[in-house]
């Protein structure tokens, strides 16, 4: 095949996951331009988290080719993925409990910082010139996202709104091009949906990131995407602009529950 | 972008008890060095094996407090220690120093490579693998082809070093001094480790495995060689204890060593590195106490002091050192 230069930064070409013969995604292709904050909705078990577990390559997809900068990523371990550029965060949080929110966002910054276990133990002063910059830029994203007042506290100490924050400033520091948010509104209150469609749309602007969101608050989505994928069964059911697509007949059908089409 | 967030202040308050906490460290050191001028020479011997049983609670911590890898095989690291070192010294005439590097690397190459396959076990699927290792390693150093080595059932006798340079100590106190010696470097290593990128990724996996591995942390990496690098304390650990026992024998090495070392840990706070000293006291004088308490039923006797301890400190005395630092700092403020 020929190469082809594209403009998009990642591109998810007729992607199929089945577990033990259920099939969760089918056939799903899509394309992400750079810059973008696009929103991933669809009905529970719709398969927009299983998208993202192959994104951030902790499922395997038994058929497609996920590409990213027009390289695949299906040959790339997981432990990769997040040098590559894709960040993400997760739905039912997935912080370090124990350690504190610094150290939390420190191990954010793993993939751009390098040590070894040997240099590491003999605390060598080229490790600690590495740990001083990296601590340097875990507590800039920390005043970024407002959680200096918090830094030093434990992670699971922390009130769910807090945790989903730092959540995200974990995902950011690893300085990603792409980021993932799975369900970031999901448990907060009111004013907290508020000011996350703020930080997302800031988060665009200053760090020249693109987002995929998944997300079930419809007002947060509609606000804030410029496009909108939406998936039922595993499959494409719509995609485009966010008011071309919540006036879809078949998006209208899979979340009223009406007839499958 | 972010660089143009202004640079955010570290927090003082961190100056102040980090001199504290170095001052605390150079008092307990010096406490350490004039010991073994003030007790008898029992004590000694015994106060010498509390640093090896640390050093072996410190390698066991790296693993099981700080990586989250459950082991019940450490007593086979601790005996691979033992017998390479006095294998070294019986047979080649090693200097007895020059058998701890020996020991080390051999039981870092032997864990790394436990390490491997114990990769696909999770939990207690790794206990029991672990513990495997634990009940072969006395049977392997009994076996008759290996005797010219392991000396078999009689096990190997080795001399009691001299203090070199004609130094004017006791045998008990020149090697309490030489242990003391090696467990400050490794627990130096030890503190190095857990709190830099290393220790945060061994961490971090130990929490939650699949954010660890998103966040671009080679698990299978950073577990292997914790496995080793927990192997080697321990070994080193197990050299240190053949040269102060001056003996090692298939039967001190049983299953039940494994068992002190994870009480050790618990009681002195899992995750936390000063308490492998309490627990390496704990496991070498609380014993020997229930025994002076009831001859018949010291078992018992320790068993309930154990429960009474996790009841009293659940955390360890991690918990009891860090509500008392916490407790004086809140009385220097006011």
């Amino acid at each position: 095949m020929p190469a082809r230069a594209s403009t998009s930064l990642l591109s998810v070409r007729d992607v199929a996951v089945s577990f033990g013969g259920i099939v969760a995604l089918e056939g799903v292709s899509f394309d992400l331009e750079p810059g973008l904050i696009v929103g991933l909705i669809g009905p529970n078990g719709a398969g927009k988290t299983t998208l993202f577990n192959c994104l951030s390559r902790l499922y395997t997809p038994s058929s497609g080719d996920i590409l990213f900068d027009d390289s695949s990523i299906l040959a790339r371990p997981p432990h990769q993925i997040a040098e590559l550029g894709i960040g993400r965060t997760f739905q039912n949080l997935a912080l370090f409990r124990n350690l504190s929110v610094l150290d939390n966002i420190n191990i954010g910054g793993h993939c751009r910082s390098r040590s070894d276990y040997l240099s590491d133990a003999l605390h060598l002063p080229w490790t600690r010139r590495a740990e001083t910059s990296l601590d340097l830029r875990s507590r800039r994203i920390v005043s970024y996202l407002g959680l200096d007042g918090v830094i030093e506290r434990r992670v699971g100490e922390l009130p769910f709104g807090t945790q989903k924050r730092v959540e995200l400033a974990r995902a950011l520091a690893s300085s990603p091009r792409l980021l993932l948010l799975d369900e970031p509104a999901c448990g907060l209150n009111h004013e907290e949906v508020e000011a996350l469609s703020a930080i997302i749309r800031q988060i665009r602007a200053d760090l020249d990131v693109t987002i995929l969101v998944v997300e079930h608050h419809m007002g947060l989505v509609m606000s804030i995407s410029d496009r909108v994928i939406a998936l039922n069964f595993g499959r494409k059911i719509a995609e485009g602009v966010p008011s071309l697509v919540q006036q879809d007949a078949q998006v209208i059908s899979a979340y009223l529950g009406m007839q499958r089409t | 972008m972010l660089e143009s967030v202004p640079e955010p202040a570290v927090p003082d308050v961190l100056a102040p008890s980090l001199i504290g906490r170095n001052g605390l460290m150079l008092a307990l050191l010096a406490v350490a060095l004039l010991l073994p001028f003030v007790v008898q020479n029992f004590l000694i011997f015994q106060l010498t094996l509390v640093l090896v049983y640390a050093i072996a609670i410190i390698g066991l911590n790296l693993l099981t407090g700080f990586n989250g890898q459950f082991s019940l095989g450490h007593s086979a690291f601790y005996a691979l220690g033992a017998y390479v070192a006095a294998m070294l010294m019986d047979k080649v005439d090693f200097p007895y120093p020059a058998t701890l590097p020996v020991a080390g690397i051999a039981c870092f190459v032997f864990g790394f490579l436990f390490g491997l396959p114990a990769l696909r076990l999770e939990g207690v699927y790794l206990a029991l693998a672990t513990f495997a290792l634990a009940v072969a390693t006395p049977q392997i150093l009994k076996l008759s082809p290996l005797e010219y080595w392991t000396g078999g059932v009689q096990g190997i006798v080795i001399n009691k070093p001299d203090a070199p340079f004609g130094l004017p100590l006791t045998q008990d106190q020149w090697l309490y001094f030489f242990t003391l010696f090696v467990t400050v470097i490794m627990t130096v290593l030890a503190h190095n480790l857990v709190a830099s990128r290393t220790g945060r990724a061994m961490m971090a996996i130990r929490d939650n495995p699949t954010a660890a591995r998103s966040m671009g942390i080679n698990i299978a990496l950073y577990k292997s060689l914790t496995f080793g690098v927990s192997a080697l304390y321990t070994g080193i650990a197990g050299a240190l204890g053949a040269i102060v026992v001056q003996f090692v024998a298939p039967d001190s090495f049983t299953f039940l060593l494994s068992i002190t070392l994870l009480v050790g840990l618990v009681v002195g706070g899992v995750g936390w590195i000063p308490g492998a000293f309490f627990g390496g006291a704990f496991v070498l004088f609380v014993p020997n106490f229930a025994e002076s308490i009831s001859k018949g039923l010291s078992g018992a006797v320790y068993g309930v002091m154990i429960i009474l301890l996790i009841f009293v400190l659940p955390t360890g005395a991690s918990g009891l050192v860090r509500a008392a630092l916490q407790r004086l700092r809140a009385h220097k403020i006011q």
